[in-house]
């Protein structure tokens, strides 16, 4: 029963991979609170979720295989 | 033209457009070079900028004898070559919110070649308040991305009364320094821009011709060293940002390297820390010193330079006496002696935003050096 995380842009000065594979967690809510104790710096970080494509607007309850996204801001140009 | 479905029609729709390309940097050079080349009749083009030696990497209109120019005119100059039929009209100044109106009113289409959520929010705002759609690219290191907002011509059967999907509704309010490294150049490999850019030119093509599938309301995130690339629905918030001409008014998009602390905006201030009020925290509290002030103020045993941008950033620096990333300034604020503090970071946002967590805690002046760590090579090395 695992899921797969993404991390894109910045996040991944904090993860340093942007890929992961982990067990699955009841909700986006949970998946948060494991990510941010694993990973501190994302705490202070801004950032949209999206559960299979589709971002997300509030807390979204996860099943295996499930891709959760985690997209920050990009500014460069 | 023998593509199929590109006949003289679309062609003439190409020559009718009113296109402007908002900042002529890395995104910005291959968006024109392509719409030039593609006949796109009406094209303005704005960015305040010189051309400098870093640009030459991705920036392919300019070349070394172009160093010191503006841009806007060494671009409009090497396409008026390449197609004299076309109109470009040239905007040497920053996108400012004294501007934005009457500049994007002229146009039916803009695209996003800036490199700041400034610029970006600002952007946004104007084409919902004027009802323009715009094409939204950024890269970050690797990554790039571009999405098409504020676009609902291409479901004109049913016209929605909800308002268009833009920028907003990815993320409502301006990251804040410490958020994002948005101080820092994080640097880019020079093909990536070119291909993020010439997709916006491709959206735009699309959008002017009537020609296929565009990306609104989704974001496009591609990734060059994996060669692989993201998609995602954006979603319209519940509670979604109303961007209406007070909303306009309200907004302060004055806020960057250059501006002085008061021009954050109150939204901003409250998010930044609940401990942190406006009238708590004075301009006078956080001064932001020249490199000339910072280099007099060095001599002083008591002058202590704090470095807060992240470790990767470079280049190295030997002055500081200490270096604490932004992301870990909170957790480490109360280990900083009682001297004189000055923060510094790379262009001088993040280390107003380190002032200001300091003083919190702290009584009297904290310093922040204007212009970072840009400003103080730029000055030395002259």
């Amino acid at each position: 029963m695992k899921i797969q995380v993404l991390f894109f842009g910045s996040l991944t000065d904090h993860t340093r991979l942007s890929e992961l594979i982990m067990d699955l967690v009841e909700d986006t809510n949970q998946l948060k609170q494991v990510i941010m104790q694993s990973y501190p710096g994302l705490k202070m970080a801004k950032f949209i979720i999206a559960v299979n494509k589709q971002m997300i607007q509030e807390n979204t309850i996860l099943k295996k295989g499930d891709i959760v996204a985690l997209m920050p801001p990009f500014s460069g140009g | 033209m023998i593509l199929p479905n590109f006949g003289n029609v679309a062609q003439a729709k190409l020559l009718a457009a009113k296109v402007c390309i908002i900042g002529m940097g890395g995104l910005g050079c291959p968006i024109l070079q392509y719409l030039v080349a593609a006949g796109v009749g009406h094209i303005g083009i704005m960015d305040a900028d010189t051309v400098s030696w870093s640009n030459l990497n991705r920036q392919l209109l300019y070349n070394e004898a172009d160093i010191g120019k503006l841009k806007v005119e060494v671009a409009a100059a090497a396409m008026l070559k390449q197609n004299a039929t076309i109109q470009i009209k040239t905007y040497p100044v920053a996108l400012c919110k004294e501007n934005a109106l009457q500049i994007i009113e002229q146009y039916d289409l803009i695209i996003d070649g800036t490199d700041n959520f400034n610029a970006k929010y600002l952007m946004n705002d104007a084409c919902m308040l004027l009802n323009k759609p715009w094409i939204y690219g950024a890269v970050s290191r690797y990554e790039g991305q571009l999405s098409v907002f504020n676009y609902l011509q291409q479901s004109n059967n049913n016209q929605s009364a909800s308002p268009a999907i833009n920028y907003r509704d990815l993320f409502p309010i301006s990251p804040l320094p410490n958020e994002i490294a948005s101080c820092e150049e994080a640097g880019v490999l020079g093909v990536l821009p070119g291909i993020i850019g010439t997709m916006q030119a491709a959206e735009a093509i699309k959008m002017i011709t009537g020609l296929g599938k565009t990306l609104y309301s989704k974001l496009f995130t591609y990734h060059l060293l994996q060669a692989t690339s993201y998609e995602m629905n954006i979603q319209k918030p519940a509670n979604a940002c109303i961007i209406d001409t007070g909303f306009f008014e309200r907004t302060d998009y004055a806020y960057d390297c250059n501006t002085k602390t008061k021009a954050y905006t109150k939204d901003i201030i409250e998010d930044m820390d609940e401990k942190i009020t406006e009238d708590e925290i004075t301009e006078d509290d956080i001064e932001e010193i020249s490199v000339d002030q910072f280099i007099q103020m060095q001599i002083d045993p008591n002058f202590y330079i704090v470095d807060v941008r992240e470790r990767h950033e470079y280049p190295p620096i030997n002055f500081a006496q200490i270096q604490i990333p932004m992301s870990e300034l909170a957790s480490n604020v109360h280990t900083l002696p009682n001297k004189t503090i000055c923060f510094i970071c790379h262009q001088g946002i993040r280390s107003v935003y380190a002032a200001k967590q300091l003083k919190v805690s702290r009584k009297g002046k904290v310093f922040s050096l204007k212009g970072g760590l840009t400003a103080y090579f730029k000055t030395r090395s002259i």
